[in-house]
Formats: structure tokens, C-alpha cells, sequence
């Protein structure tokens, strides 16, 4: 599948079609768009954390200038189904208000419709609702205890998901090992919190029996989803993807948004519109990443050796299933990460609690695993009194043994780590990072190095979802490609997604203009509506360079085969005797030649010169199943995402042990993606991840009391890393091209972000080792430094005493 | 109640509640929808417009508190329809942002630090751009644009030869930039 000739197009340093209309800011993204008559909607959120609603009363909030309608859970539960749920959980039942009960603090009760937002928001607040407030549970430990108050009475528990895999002679391989090890790690709730909040716009037409849909989304199955709440045909849903999303990072996924305006486009017959402020984004927007405890215990040998992994994971999903428990199964598909575990057990426990509900989140739980991975191969090197980097290497996959199989079934596709690392090592000429991080200590600075090394399994498909939900038999997971050169020769390709800033258009004509030798910049792309489009799965999985790409190579395949047919058809000779080059067909043995514009003036106009059986016009598509992965699970075990992009991070963190504010003084990144296809697209994915990350490890928590409010609501308590915490990040370059696609591409829209929290933290547990404390839950924050120092300086002056 | 504001060089009139910001006021009466609401409480910087050229939160004031000043937004920076200026150009060529959201803010912030400084130290960028909050970018690509964009504003200001060109005429390259041109500097160009 690979091409012989030297890539003209992919690989080089080309500009980001992208890029031009939002410098302009001519971005088009839902808030923009223009809808006559268009109506606003606000939403009045819960006070109580649980409670039972006792009576609305809207009498006055309808007397408000503007107001159109005031709508409660109950009325809406009657015309809508409930939303859907991953799991098999049926009882587990979720509707955009809360029906009869609210089971999280600021869950939205009623909606008011008005002619502004700010008169629905000034209605809002005459809405009077009783409230009889009910037990609540916020802690995940005590919410997995059997005795805790169930969020959803009716499912009887707050139990959603407690499954343990087995896979490979784990106790046999605890038993052999010299060594064991047991901890703790939490990772703390938070998100990728776009600086777009989410927003929906929809317009019903009863004439046409149309629901027009514009949102700020990236999600698979959204139009399929609207229609079943609705209920109504999936071919009266038109949700236009010719919108730009203001950040997404896996976690746009308004479902409850979309469902709660498109009913209410339909009983008001006006278009209507809902944008979340940022209170009712971080609050309900029900976007909250994956809040989880890990309980590792290791067996390995004294040479460093890991040779088996028990893992428990505990989520606190929130209070709604959705999708987010799958979040504990992608892992399975990296579950030993780069290293050679022989065997792992693993119990995925998923509960719900009265906090907000969570959505998929950059990496789908992949980063949290990783930290708690890469927690424990420090603690072994630490252990034995080895160098962390050196534990790896023993412990690494060599790169002649892939395509390796890992214990869970998955076989990894590449890679070279060994080399990656010792590319990094070089660079940053470890030896001299060591020095400097020993003269910072020596100065009375806290000073470490933080050390990771993992995976972003890409590609994705769905097979987490067959192996914790046995009635989910998927195993499709495509994305398409269609190819139209028209009458005039002018090329124009469809992609059929929203994107959020990854630049699909730059990738689609990219690899169009690579397989057919033209330029890519004189290639249209353009995003039909979804009744016009073919199947997508939307940007998850870090997928889209696998499988947008893929699909657009094949359908470019499929264009330059019609096109190689219909001229040596003209010449009178076989195909095999033809060569394609830059749009021109030549046959050497008549020293003839067919230009594009004949081709196309062919197939558009010249029906009488086609081949037999020919169609007029040029014109392909291509829907691309994921490579690899095409079966259901046997026996705990299945093939996941088909490729794995390898990063290494290398980090110097130093700070004052009073202060405790950590300063990255150097950071340095070794990234192995396969191919790659547009190398600005690449590195600012993983700078940006790398940001994220940071903000993960030292910043950001959505934090609950224990009166179960939330307590970080705003970006003054919530904190996104600014250019002030995010240093100069250095990337070091390898490439490992994975056999499995189209160019050996593998995915980078996790980059970064799957190893910084485990890089920070391991930095920061090496800066406070000489004291004898370690920090065991993400986030690090600049007052737990401070603290831990105090009162381990506390503790020793007393024992001194 | 009415007000008129000169945006972009041009007085425009709207009738406005007294509570509505400038930001809902561009985007609602001016359909300049390029200024975006983030957070809606002045620390995400996505709703950044200059007033009297220095970067303010629209989502912080009142249209009515607009009145008399010089009010610049995204729209009014390109030159022309389908023309882009030296920093709208320069984020394009380093791919200095990624879903666009924050990105009218931020190039409005570094036109203003450019506007008074086109030699700017990292750390003086990295202090303009402070108060524009990126998420997709860890802003690695937005310091370089800012720092591309400031050399080729200092190109600009170099005075030309009498045959016309200028000391450096390949813009943009820094490794070419960077190289010396003694030879061609003989006219003071700055440093």
C-alpha cells in the first residue's frame, strides 16, 4: 500500500488551510449563526446536591417581559425517550431536566424560552420550585460501599460496572516474582474545558418535517441519537457540519443540550438556541473528565524486571452513566503501556455519585492509566535503587518484536522505543540534567526530574464497548471519503464531521493531492449536511490521520484507477501499460499522452469514448473500516486501537519548598507518531497536549465539598494554564511508520497529554524525595507542595525535640 | 437607550439595553461576531477588542461605556477582503492556533504589543498573550508567530535601497534572516 516514489505533499511543512478564516475571524462557529426569529434559552439549576422536586411553579416567571415557555423535566420526559446509556444500565435513566428528583448540584431543572437570553435568565430566576432534599453521596469509596444512597433508586445500587479480567498466569507470576509493591494514586476530576462552551441551535419545519441541528459537536452517532430521543426517523435530522467548534479535545457532546432545544424548536415552531455561559458549562454542561483511584500492586524481579500488574480502578462517573464508564475500557488496549508485562489483572469498577455527570475526555481514560503506569515503574527503579530510565529499558518491547500482543489481546503495530529514548536522552544530554538538577538542590532548591514513557493507542474503534457491554455487538467503526472532479477539472472532496481545530481539511486535500499528484491547495473541501453525507465516526480515538486519511487515499486510489481505465481505453492498450503522473496519462509504446482536462472532458461529456460498463462522471467514495480490530471480544481479550504512538518525557522541575510553586525549567519531549502528515497540525497537538497535561497535574480539579457543591465554577478557581505555566517545550522527532495504514501514519491528537501528568508528577516526587514525602493524587497544587513540605519540617523538628 | 461607537475606523448606532456589554453589542447589533464570549467574566481573554489600541475585555463593559473611544476588532485588522496583515499572516505560517476560538483575541493582544515594541523578548510575549487563555495550543506556536511577526515588521521599517530592495527581502525564513547581510546594511537598519 505504500508509496515507491518519494511523498511530494505529505510530510512537508505546508501551511494549515485552516488557519486563514479564523485569523480573520471568520470562524463560523453556532454562536454565529443567524436564525430569523431565533428564541434563547436559560436554565435554572439545582441547589441540592440530591433532592425530590416537590412542586415548579412557573405562574410568574411566564408574566416576564419576552418569555415564550417555561418547560420541566416532567413534560419533556413525556415527549422525549430517555438519552442513551453505554452500559446495560436501563434503569440508569437520564433526561436533559431532571424528571421528579435532581441528582447533582447545579443540574438544570427547568428551561425558559424568551425573545433574549437575558430575559430568559431574568424569567429564570421567578421560577419557584420545592425542593425535599435526599440523602447524597460524593465520595467515590463510599458511593462503591453497598450501604451508600443510590443516585437512581430504580437501578438499586450505585453500581454500574465491576468487572475483573484475567489475563495471562497473574498469581503464578506474583508468586515467582522476588519483589512486590503495592500503592495508591488518584486522579483528581477535570477537563479539557474548551474556551467554547457548548452550544445548540435547531429549527423545526412541519411543513417539511425537518429538524435543522446546529451545534458546537464532535461526537459519532450524534444525528442517530437526536432522532431516537425524538423519535423520530433519522432522515428528519439534518445537522450541518459546515459549523467550526471552539475546542472539543473529546468532550463536546451536548446530547442533553441538543435533545432539551430540538424538542423545544418543535413545540415552539421558532428556531431555537441554547449556548451554555461558562457557570452552566462547568457546573452541568456534563462535561467532566474521568475521577478515579487506582490501586496498583507490581511483582517484579530484582534486576527491575516487571513481570506482573494487578490494578484496580474506581470511577466516580458522576451522577448519569452515558458513555463515561467506557473511559475504564480503551486502556485495556495500552493496559501494560511500552512494557513487557506478562500478565495483568484489572477491575474496572464504575460507580455513580451526586456530582455532574462525565463525558469522554482526551485519551478516553488512557492518561490517567498512564500515570498510574509510569507511578509504578518509578517506584520499582526507586525501590530497587536503580535509574528510572534504566527500569524502562529493561522493561521496553524491542523493536524487532512487534507486531507485539499484549496480555488483554492486543497486538501492538511498531515501534522503537530503545531508540526514541536514547534520541531524548541525547538531546537533552541527561547527565548534565542531572548536575543541574543536584546544584538546584545543592542551592536549598526542591528540584527533580520527571521521567514517562507511554502509548496513544489510535485508530479508534469500539471494542471496549462489546467487552464491558455484552449485548453491544459493534464492531464498525468506518469513516468516508467522496471525490468529485467536475465538469470544468476542479477536484472537491467531502469530509463528513464537524472538526475542532485538527485540521482535517489540510489532511484530506493533503493526501487527495499526494495520490493524485496535483496541488493540494486547488482541492475544495467541503462538509455536506449529515443527510448528504456518508459514515463518519467524528474525530475520536485519535483516529482521523488513520481514517479520514485512509479513506481519502482510498477514494483517490479509486479516482486515479478510473482515470488510468478510461485512457488506456483511448489508446487501445492494456492498463498495465500506462503510467499516471501529475494528472497525465502517457503511454510510452504510441508516445501518447492524455492531459486532465481530457479525462475530464471525457467522462463529463463524452459518453460515447468511455470503456463499457463505465460511468460518466469522476467521481468516488471510500468507507474505511478501522484496520485490524474487526472482531468481537473472546474471552476478556480483543484487539483494540490498531496503531500506538510511542512519547517520552523528560522534565526539570525546581521550586522554592516554602512557596512551592513548581517552575519547569526544561521539558523535552521524544514523539514517534509513524508518518507524519502535516507537521505544524503534529506539534502544535502535542504542545497543546503537553499544556493540557500540565493543567491536569498541577492546576485544575473540579472540586466537590462535602455538602456536595461544587467549588470550582469559574476560570478564578477553575485554572487553564496561561503562557506563564507552559514552558518552552523541546520535541524530538522519530519515526516508526506503522504497517497497518495508508502512509504508516498512527494518531497525535492525544499526544502529549497522555504522558505530561505522569511526567509532572514523577518530577515532582523526585524533587521531594530527599524530605521523605510523595504526592499520590493529581492535581499537584501549589498549596499541597507548600503544605507537605511544612509539615514534614514540622514533623522532623519534633522528633528532633 | 441609543449609542454610537466608532469600531474599526467606522461610527455605527445601536439601541441598547444599559446592561448589554460591548461584547453582545458587536456580535448582536454590528454582526461582528469575530470577539468571542469564553468565560463571560474577563480571564479567558477569547472576547479581547483594543480600545484606544490597548487590549480590553469587551465581556467586561457596557456598550454605553464604549462611547467615545476607538473601539478595533478582529474584522478591522486585515487590510482587505481575502488579505491578511503581518500577524494575522505570520500565525498562519506558524500554525498558531487550532480551532480558531481564542485566536482574534490573541492576535488583537500581540497587534498591541507590536504596536509598541517590535522586538520583543520572549518573556514580553509571553507577558502579552498572559491574559489570552489557549487550550489548544500550549501557545509554543503563538510565541513563535508573535516573534515572526515581529521580525518581519522590523523588516518593514528597514529603509529600502535606491534600487528597491530591501536588506533582507526573503521574509520570513529566520534561518536566512538570522544569516548576515553586511553588505546590505549599510543604512542603519536596526537590530
Amino acid at each position: 500500500m505504500k508509496p515507491a516514489a518519494p511523498m511530494k505533499f505529505v510530510s512537508s511543512n505546508r501551511r494549515v488551510r485552516e488557519d486563514r478564516r479564523f485569523v480573520a475571524g471568520q470562524g463560523r462557529y453556532v454562536a454565529d449563526v443567524v436564525l430569523e426569529g431565533l428564541l434563547h434559552v436559560a436554565v435554572l439549576p439545582s441547589p441540592h446536591p440530591a433532592a425530590r422536586i416537590v412542586s415548579i411553579d412557573a405562574a410568574e416567571a411566564m408574566k416576564m417581559p419576552g418569555v415564550h415557555y417555561v418547560l420541566t423535566g416532567e413534560e419533556l420526559a413525556k415527549a422525549t425517550d430517555p438519552l442513551m446509556n453505554g452500559l446495560d444500565t436501563p434503569n440508569v435513566r437520564r433526561y436533559p431536566l431532571a424528571v421528579g428528583q435532581v441528582r447533582y448540584a447545579g443540574e438544570w431543572v427547568v428551561a425558559v424560552v424568551a425573545e433574549s437570553r437575558a430575559q430568559a435568565e431574568d424569567a429564570a430566576e421567578k421560577v419557584r420550585i420545592v425542593y425535599e432534599q435526599l440523602p447524597y453521596v460524593v465520595d467515590s469509596e463510599e458511593a462503591f460501599d453497598s450501604t451508600s444512597p443510590p443516585v437512581h433508586a430504580a437501578h438499586g445500587s450505585n453500581l454500574l460496572l465491576d468487572k475483573t479480567f484475567v489475563w495471562g498466569e497473574v498469581e503464578k507470576h506474583f508468586a515467582e516474582s522476588q519483589r512486590h509493591l503495592s500503592f495508591r494514586v488518584v486522579w483528581g476530576r477535570n477537563s479539557t474545558v474548551p474556551i467554547e462552551t457548548f452550544g445548540v441551535a435547531a429549527k423545526w419545519d412541519p411543513w417539511r418535517e425537518m429538524l435543522d441541528v446546529w451545534a458546537s459537536i464532535q461526537m459519532p452517532k450524534y444525528p442517530d441519537q437526536i432522532a431516537r430521543a425524538l423519535r423520530i426517523p433519522l432522515n428528519n435530522v439534518r445537522v450541518h457540519f459546515d459549523v467550526d467548534v471552539g475546542g472539543s479535545y473529546g468532550v463536546k457532546r451536548g446530547i442533553k443540550q441538543s435533545v432539551l432545544v430540538s424538542h423545544l424548536a418543535r413545540v415552539l415552531g421558532r428556531p431555537v438556541r441554547l449556548i451554555e455561559d461558562r457557570l452552566d458549562n462547568m457546573r452541568a454542561g456534563d462535561a467532566h473528565g474521568p475521577d478515579r483511584i487506582f490501586d496498583v500492586e507490581i511483582a517484579f524481579n530484582d534486576d527491575g524486571i516487571v513481570n506482573s500488574m494487578k490494578m484496580r480502578a474506581l470511577d466516580n462517573v458522576g451522577a448519569y452513566a452515558g458513555r463515561s464508564p467506557f473511559q475504564l475500557g480503551k486502556p485495556i488496549g495500552a493496559i501494560v503501556g511500552p512494557y513487557k508485562i506478562k500478565s495483568v489483572q484489572y477491575r474496572a469498577i464504575a460507580v455513580t455519585s451526586n456530582k455532574a455527570a462525565q463525558e469522554a475526555v482526551r485519551g478516553f481514560g488512557q492518561a490517567p492509566t498512564n500515570y498510574a503506569i509510569e507511578t509504578a515503574i518509578d517506584k520499582v527503579a526507586n525501590t530497587l535503587g536503580l535509574d528510572r530510565i534504566e527500569v524502562r529499558r529493561r522493561n521496553f518491547i524491542r523493536s524487532d518484536e512487534f507486531p507485539y500482543l499484549i496480555p488483554s489481546g492486543t497486538h501492538y503495530d511498531s515501534g522503537d522505543y530503545h531508540t526514541v529514548v536514547a534520541k531524548v536522552l541525547a538531546h537533552a544530554n541527561y547527565e548534565g540534567l542531572i548536575r543541574e538538577r543536584d546544584a538546584l538542590r545543592a542551592a536549598g532548591q526542591c528540584a527533580g526530574i520527571g521521567i514517562a514513557a507511554c502509548l496513544e493507542p489510535s485508530g479508534g474503534n469500539s471494542a471496549f464497548e462489546p467487552l464491558l457491554n455484552e449485548k453491544n455487538t459493534t464492531t464498525t467503526w468506518m469513516d468516508s471519503c467522496r471525490i468529485v472532479v467536475d465538469g470544468l477539472g476542479s477536484v472537491t472532496a467531502t469530509i463528513h464531521t464537524t472538526s475542532s481545530g485538527q485540521g482535517h481539511e489540510t489532511l484530506a486535500a493533503t493526501v487527495i493531492g499526494e495520490v493524485l499528484e496535483i496541488d493540494p491547495d486547488l482541492i475544495r473541501i467541503v462538509r455536506p449536511d449529515s443527510l448528504n453525507s456518508l459514515p463518519s465516526n467524528t474525530p475520536v480515538g485519535s483516529r482521523m490521520a488513520i481514517m479520514l486519511g485512509g479513506a481519502a487515499f482510498h477514494a483517490a486510489q479509486k479516482l486515479k484507477a478510473k482515470i488510468v481505465r478510461l485512457a488506456a481505453h483511448q489508446f487501445g492498450c492494456a492498463e498495465k501499460d500506462v503510467v499516471y503522473g501529475g494528472g497525465t496519462v502517457s503511454h510510452a509504446a504510441s508516445d501518447r499522452k492524455f492531459a486532465w482536462a481530457e479525462h475530464v472532458n471525457i467522462a463529463h461529456r463524452n459518453f460515447h469514448l468511455l470503456p463499457e460498463g463505465m460511468e460518466p462522471g469522476l467521481e468516488t467514495t471510500h468507507v474505511m473500516q478501522v484496520p485490524t480490530g474487526t472482531k468481537l471480544p473472546e474471552n476478556g481479550r480483543v484487539q483494540m486501537y490498531p496503531c500506538h504512538s510511542f512519547e517520552f518525557h523528560l522534565v526539570l522541575i525546581a521550586f522554592d519548598p516554602v512557596i512551592g510553586k513548581p517552575e519547569i525549567r526544561r521539558y523535552v519531549i521524544g514523539h514517534d507518531c509513524g508518518t507524519v502528515i502535516n507537521p505544524r497540525i503534529v506539534k502544535g497537538m502535542t504542545l497543546g497536549g503537553i499544556a493540557h497535561g500540565i493543567g491536569a497535574s498541577l492546576l485544575e480539579e473540579f472540586v466537590y465539598d462535602s455538602e456536595g457543591q461544587m467549588l470550582t465554577q469559574s476560570f478564578m478557581d477553575y485554572l487553564l494554564p496561561s503562557s506563564h505555566e507552559v514552558p518552552k517545550v523541546e520535541i524530538v522527532h522519530h519515526c516508526t511508520p506503522s504497517p497497518f495504514t495508508v502512509f504508516g501514519q498512527k494518531g497525535s491528537g492525544e499526544s502529549g497529554y497522555l504522558g505530561a501528568p505522569a511526567a509532572i508528577s514523577s518530577a515532582i516526587n523526585d524533587a521531594v524525595a530527599p524530605i521523605g514525602i510523595s504526592f499520590s493524587k493529581l492535581p499537584i497544587r501549589i498549596a499541597a507542595i507548600s503544605d507537605a513540605i511544612a509539615a514534614a519540617g514540622e514533623l522532623q523538628t519534633k522528633v528532633k525535640a | 437607550m441609543k449609542v454610537t461607537l466608532k469600531v474599526n475606523g467606522r461610527l455605527r448606532t445601536a439601541d441598547v439595553e444599559p446592561r448589554k456589554t460591548l461584547l453582545d453589542t458587536l456580535r448582536e447589533d454590528f454582526l461582528l461576531t469575530g470577539s468571542h464570549a469564553g468565560c463571560e467574566h474577563g480571564v479567558c481573554g477569547a472576547c479581547t477588542v483594543l480600545i484606544d489600541g490597548e487590549p480590553s475585555r469587551a465581556c467586561l463593559m457596557f456598550a454605553v461605556q464604549a462611547d467615545g473611544y476607538e473601539i478595533t476588532t478582529i474584522e478591522g485588522l486585515a487590510p482587505a477582503p481575502g488579505e491578511l496583515n503581518v500577524v494575522q499572516d505570520a500565525f498562519c505560517e506558524t500554525h498558531g492556533l487550532q480551532c480558531g476560538y481564542c485566536t482574534p483575541g490573541m492576535i488583537l493582544s500581540a497587534h498591541a504589543l507590536l504596536e509598541h515594541n517590535d522586538a520583543p523578548t520572549r518573556k514580553d510575549i509571553v507577558e502579552a498573550i498572559s491574559g489570552n487563555i489557549c487550550r489548544c495550543t500550549g501557545y509554543g506556536q503563538i510565541v513563535e508567530a508573535v516573534e515572526l511577526a515581529a521580525e518581519r515588521l522590523r523588516q518593514t521599517n528597514v529603509p529600502r535601497h535606491v534600487d528597491g530592495t530591501r536588506p533582507n527581502e526573503s521574509l520570513g525564513d529566520s534561518t536566512t534572516t538570522d544569516a548576515p547581510k553586511a553588505a546590505h546594511t549599510p543604512h542603519g537598519a536596526r537590530r
